[in-house]
Order: C-alpha cells, then structure tokens, then sequence
C-alpha cells in the first residue's frame, strides 16, 4: 500500500508531469486562460490517463510482450489512445450526457496531448504492473490539473497587471511557469 | 502561391520557424535542450522524422480517404519514428540515452502533424520534402540556441567544450527545468521586441485566420490557434 501512495505523490507533485518532465504542455499553456476551463481540461485529462493507462499496459502485458512485438508499442499505443478517446465520447454522450456536456470539446483536444503517451511508454519502461500503471496514471493527471488550475489563477490575476511590453502575452506566462517549476522543486525532499 | 524547394527551405527556417513564431513542439523543446548537443540531436531526428513524413504524406495524399486522413497521418509518422528510434539505438546509443522518453514522443509532435495537415496533403512530393526540410532545420536551430545558452550559463560550456573561464560559477538551475521556462521567454520577449519595431508581418500574423483551423486554408497559422478555439466554441454552443 505504501508504495502505491509513494507512486502517486511522486507523479503527482515530485515529477509533475508539466513542470519537470514538460509533458503536455501546448493544453497548459493553450488552455490555461481561465481557472473554469482549465478545471474542465484537468478533469477530461484524469479521465483520459487513467484509462488509458490501464488499456495499454493491459495490451503490453497480455499482447505485445507474450508475442515479442515490444517494439511496436509506440504505433499501438497511439492508435490505443486514439480510439480510446473516440470511444470514451461516444461512451459518455450516450450514458452520461451530463458529464459529456462539462468535459465538452476538450475531450477530443486529448489525443494530441502528449502526456497521455508518455505515461503509457514510461509505465512500460519503469516495469510497472496493471495495478502501479493504473495508479501512476491517475497520480500523473492530478498533477496535471492542479499546475493548470494554478497557472490559470495566476494568469487571471496577471490580467490587470502592468507588464513590460515585450513580456506581455506568452513570456509573462512561460515565467509565471519557472516560478511555479521552483516552487515544485521543494517537493523533491518529500520522498 | 506556387511554392519552390528554395522558398519553403528558407520559410521553414525563419519565417514561419516553428518554435519561435508558430510556437509548435514546445514538449520536447523545453525537455531535451539542456546542452546544444541534445538540442540539436533531438531536431535533426525531428527533421529527418519530418521530411519523410511530408514525403510519404504527399504521395499518399489522393489515396487516403478525407474521413480517416489523421489516423493515417498518425500510423505513418509512428513508424517512422519507430524506424528512426531503431537507428539511433544501433548507431548514437549515447544520444538515444541522453533523449529517452521524447524520442518515442516525437509522434505527438504538433509540428509533424501540423505540416502534414497544413502543407504535405494539399502540396506535391518534392515540395513537401523540402518544406519538412527547412521546418526541420528551423526547429533544429531553434533547439540548438536553447541548447547552447542553457549549456552556457548552466554549465559554461558549449557543445561539452569549456567556454566560460574556470573562475565562473554555473548558474545550474538554467539546466533545470525552471530554467527552459525563462531562456523561452526571454528569447520570446526579444523576438516580440524585434517584431514590434518593424510593420506586422500580415502573412506570418494571418489576420484573415478566424481561429478556425478546420476552414482556414490558410497554413500559415499552422494549426497554433486550435487550443484558443475551445474558448469561442464553447460560447456558441
């Protein structure tokens, strides 16, 4: 038990997924304008990783490894988190319309976020079972979505601000980003 | 437009450069440039990955049916990269450890699929090629800048070379994460700096563009605007 909570914190906060291994980040800065929608974006991306890291180490560990094709795993993966996400809308439209309806366009914005392949290829290659891949998935979304949200706030506080001309727009928001990755560096004592 | 090798070459390069004007692959742009050597390994794989790409894509371009053309474009680019990856494990072990996890990544790539979509599906085979080319190359010196200045004052050296004297201390937190943060936006900061004293660019700009990359046939944009419209959209709905 203890080490699937050391899996989830340090995914979450140790490694957060955007700020030191800078997966994802068009979502974060493309997305991150207001704290609403980048709470919106944070909740389909759980969603998406989560399952989808259970999909693909399911297929690793039941298809590809057994028949020796380990080396395909980048072209299936893809195609894996590609259908995936089509199923996952269709999935939601039909059973669970109110959530499709919150969750809305960013669902399908999700296949070209580069952290859901990343967590499925880094799941295989630290050798996790079905259950750590699961768990390091949904550690790495949360992370996620707690550096959107916060990115967002500060951005909507930034709005009024006087910022120097050439700063304003993306180099005032990839700074506010350094700032935060420092921050994040003082939970690297924590395990 | 009838674009020539020459023209794309160069328009790659500087004036649609992916990382600095279009501000596509910021993934593995922020990831792998903590030397000029990883920066310019990772855009000459890039490139390579890049320039087939827009070959293929091209060649295949009336026999892909619309409906499924990103899937596609998608299986195409993963076994190219899947080949390269491959490659570079038999011949660079040494750059294959440094880039790890990104070179897998470069599928998701948004310059790979933006140009597949935005130039190699409406564009013929040769052109194609050279327009992969000179992105490729682009990206690769966009990297390699990053690279070296992060080397520079977070190591003081370039390219594994000592640069600075003995005597300077590393600023080591350039080559930690934090630091890929500020070098971009300062280099993005002088390059706004740069473009505000000179007229807009009306075809880099694409005032036309109404943030809808779907019916915009202008591929200037490359595609940049497609996270802005989750914004508009919603609003209509």
């Amino acid at each position: 038990m203890s080490d699937l909570l050391l899996i989830i914190i340090g995914s979450a906060l140790v490694n957060n997924v955007v700020l030191s291994q800078f997966l994802g980040l068009c979502p974060f800065l493309g997305v991150s304008k207001k704290v609403e929608t980048a709470g919106g974006m944070g909740a389909a991306v759980i969603f998406v990783i989560t399952i989808a890291s259970f999909v693909a180490s399911l297929i690793y560990k039941f298809i590809l490894n057994p028949l020796g094709l380990s080396y395909l795993q980048t072209i299936v993966f893809i195609l894996v988190i590609a259908a995936l996400v089509q199923f996952v809308e269709m999935f939601l439209k039909k059973s669970m319309p109110a959530l499709y309806e919150s969750l809305g366009v960013y669902l399908p914005l999700i296949t070209t976020n580069c952290a859901v392949l990343g967590v499925a290829l880094n799941n295989v290659q630290d050798g996790y079972n079905i259950l750590q891949s699961v768990i390091n998935g949904f550690g790495t979304a949360v992370g996620f979505t707690i550096a959107i949200v916060i990115l967002a706030g500060i951005r909507e506080n930034m709005e009024f601000n006087d910022i120097p001309e050439s700063f304003q727009g993306m180099p005032i928001v990839l700074v506010s980003a350094g700032l935060m990755a420092i921050a994040f560096f003082g939970f690297s004592g924590v395990i | 437009m009838n674009p020539n090798p020459i023209e794309r070459l160069t328009n790659g390069i500087i004036k649609e450069n992916p990382t600095f004007v279009l501000m596509l692959g910021m993934c593995p742009t922020l990831a792998v440039t903590t030397s000029a050597t990883n920066g310019a390994g990772m855009g000459l794989t890039t490139t390579a990955v890049l320039m087939f790409s827009n070959m293929i894509i091209s060649l295949l371009r009336k026999f892909i049916p619309d409906r499924v053309r990103i899937p596609g474009y998608i299986v195409i680019i993963a076994s190219l990269v899947t080949v390269v990856q491959f490659v570079l494990q038999a011949y660079l072990p040494s750059l294959n450890d440094a880039l790890g996890l990104y070179i897998p990544l470069i599928v998701v790539n948004c310059i790979i699929l933006g140009r597949a979509e935005s130039f190699a599906s409406k564009n013929g085979p040769i052109n194609s090629f050279f327009d992969g080319v000179g992105m490729g190359l682009g990206f690769t010196i966009a990297l390699t800048i990053l690279g070296g200045f992060r080397e520079l004052i977070g190591a003081g050296t370039i390219f594994g070379a000592q640069i600075m004297p003995s005597a300077y201390e590393p600023i080591s937190i350039f080559i930690l994460a934090p630091g890929a943060f500020f070098v971009l936006s300062c280099l993005v900061a002088i390059q706004n700096k740069v473009k505000n004293r000179k007229p807009k660019d009306a075809s880099v700009q694409a005032p036309s563009c109404d943030h809808d990359c779907s019916t915009c046939g202008n591929g200037a944009c490359g595609g940049k605007f497609f996270d802005m419209t989750v914004d508009d959209k919603k609003d209509n709905k």
